[in-house]
């Protein structure tokens, strides 16, 4: 698979990364041959094996739901780098 | 200055010989003398590991590992002490809690005194891709030290620390081990809690120790193994002992070899040297039993689909708001992609973008879910070898250490260095690099052992006897000339 400057581009997007044009042109060609290594899967018939997902098979347990002593606020807030004090603070979500 | 193992240190403070403080000091003045040349730490706690020695000063040694310094890969969290993963998005950070191996190590009594360098979130095979440094090979400052756990490595390569905890996602542990000359033990999956080892591929990572010999791994892997409640994927399974059964030798081992594997690009040299390695064990009373993984070649292919595809989503975290950097912008998204494309390196971002690509509408199918199914069948292959064997022994890496700079520019060629190490992370099982002599330009080659899940006891007592039994020391890399 051909993975173009636009494509990176649109991938970076996704992901929240702002690539500069230097950037798509040096990575396109890199992705590209990544995914065409990973391409050596496609020759592979894998119709009726099941995916794993995870090493071993675990499965979910569950607890109660009862509170337990947590992060004081002023820890959890320490590494934020911007904060009233009480929450962390951000740039406006919506509009007005 | 004279190197220790742990287990020295250990008989030396339990007959009152020396003191915690005289082993903090002296592991902090050979960082002092060495680590401008090794470049192994982004932080030593010198005034935190001097009082903590101290203050065992008076105590009675009461664990293994009491008294004794140690170091941590530096995406390992420690309250109130600078965890950065190598990166500049964490440049500044101070978790206000500690991973739980962390915990472990300062309940026995264990003395941190800093924080290793490593490729940005554990992401290579150099360590040339940490943010803040390079490290140098201590067996020639030119080549790499391996990665990710690059730093670990070095130091107990260099005899700063006697033993250091790496993580290994895809052979982050062996590999650097096997170019430093060091034993690297990755458990297997589920060993050792994760809580507080910053996230890169969670289906992947294991904690494990980087020590001088198999003894010292066993005893370090004794101090950290167990189920943690703050590990949802951490093993309900009980802990052997560890040490009491190293001396069990190989007599009747079965050891497992796979024919053909010189079509993966392995270096001669590092062949005869393992290949020497293996007939060591046979003549001590091993069989060895040919075995096939044939799905093995496809092992870089899927893992450089699902680990990346993990990371993609682990690291989404890092956004600016709660913790990290921040760069601000005209809106909320806008200070995502900035404080993002200036926090992560092009290593991070690559893999970032590959996740995402496998993940994204379309090639969801054609590719993560590819990857998971070839995953099947390569933990199929181990069951099916795992019948006729007890250990298979392979190189850890196809090479040995490569020069700074060698691989930088071409990523495919850096991930196929972990062609041996991966099958066993995707697989979840335990592994174990023991050095297995020099090449012909001085560099140190690793032998690996992987073993069935949960089996590090017999991957211990191999890699203890394989060392009593190789005729020689591994001799101390040339750092103080």
């Amino acid at each position: 698979m051909k993975i173009s400057a636009d494509t990176v581009r649109h991938v970076a997007k996704l992901a929240r990364l702002a690539v500069s044009e230097e950037e798509a042109a040096r990575l396109a060609p890199q992705l590209s041959d990544i995914i065409g290594y990973a391409d050596e899967l496609q020759a592979v018939d894998l119709a009726d094996v099941p995916p794993t997902s995870h090493p071993f098979a675990l499965v979910n347990v569950l607890r109660e739901d009862e509170p337990r002593p947590s992060l004081p606020r002023e820890r959890a807030l320490a590494n934020a780098p911007d904060t009233d004090g009480e929450q962390v603070r951000v740039p406006a979500v919506l509009e007005g | 200055m004279a190197v220790h193992t742990v287990k020295q240190i250990m008989e030396s403070l339990r007959r009152r010989e020396s003191k915690p403080s005289e082993w903090a000091e002296a592991s902090l003045a050979r960082i002092r003398a060495l680590d401008e040349r090794i470049g192994a730490f982004l932080h030593v706690d010198e005034a935190g590991a001097l009082e903590a020695a101290r203050r065992l000063d008076g105590e009675t040694p009461n664990h293994p590992l009491f008294g004794i310094p140690y170091a941590l890969k530096d995406n390992l969290c420690t309250e109130g002490i600078p965890t950065t993963a190598a990166s500049r998005i964490l440049e500044g950070y101070v978790p206000p809690y500690s991973a739980t191996v962390a915990d472990k190590l300062r309940q026995a009594g264990g003395v941190l005194v800093g924080k290793t360098n490593l490729d940005e979130f554990a992401m290579g095979s150099s360590t040339e891709n940490s943010a803040y440094k390079k490290t140098r090979n201590p067996y020639n400052p030119a080549c790499v030290p391996g990665g990710s756990s690059g730093g670990s490595a070095a130091a107990v390569a260099a005899g700063m620390v006697p033993y250091a905890l790496g993580s290994d996602t895809g052979g982050s542990i062996r590999q650097p081990a096997s170019f430093c000359g060091v034993v690297g033990l990755k458990p297997t999956y589920g060993r050792v809690s994760r809580y507080g080892l910053i996230a890169f591929a969670s289906s992947l990572d294991q904690i494990g120790p980087f020590t001088r010999t198999a003894e010292d791994a066993a005893y370090v892997l004794q101090a950290i193994s167990g189920h943690d409640p703050l590990d949802s994927t951490s093993a309900p399974e009980p802990v052997d002992d560890f040490v009491s059964g190293l001396d069990r030798g190989v007599k009747g081992l079965r050891i497992g070899v796979v024919r053909d594997l010189s079509q993966e690009g392995l270096d001669p040299e590092v062949g005869r040297l393992v290949e020497a390695a293996i007939a060591t064990l046979e003549g001590a009373g091993a069989e060895v039993v040919e075995v096939s993984l044939p799905h093995m070649h496809y092992a870089v292919a899927t893992y450089y689909l699902i680990a990346p595809a993990e990371a993609s989503s682990n690291l989404a975290r890092y956004d600016g708001v709660r913790y990290g950097k921040r760069v601000s912008g005209d809106s909320l998204i806008d200070m995502y992609e900035r404080t993002r494309s200036e926090g992560f390196g092009i290593e991070v971002k690559r893999r970032i973008m590959i996740g995402t690509y496998a993940l994204s509408s379309g090639y969801y199918d054609a590719y993560y879910l590819r990857a998971q199914k070839m995953r099947t069948l390569i933990r199929e292959d181990y069951q099916k070898a795992f019948e006729t064997c007890d250990v298979i022994a392979t190189p850890t890496a196809p090479t040995p250490a490569f020069r700074l700079g060698e691989k930088v520019d071409d990523p495919l060629q850096m991930y196929l260095n972990d062609i041996y190490t991966i099958p066993a992370n995707l697989a979840g099982l335990p592994g174990i690099s023991v050095p297995c002599g020099l090449t012909e330009a001085g560099l140190p080659v690793g032998l690996q052992l992987v073993g069935r899940a949960f089996d590090e006891k017999t991957l211990l007592a191999a890699a203890h006897a394989y060392e009593q039994l190789r005729g020689f020391e591994m001799p101390l890399p040339g750092v103080e000339q």
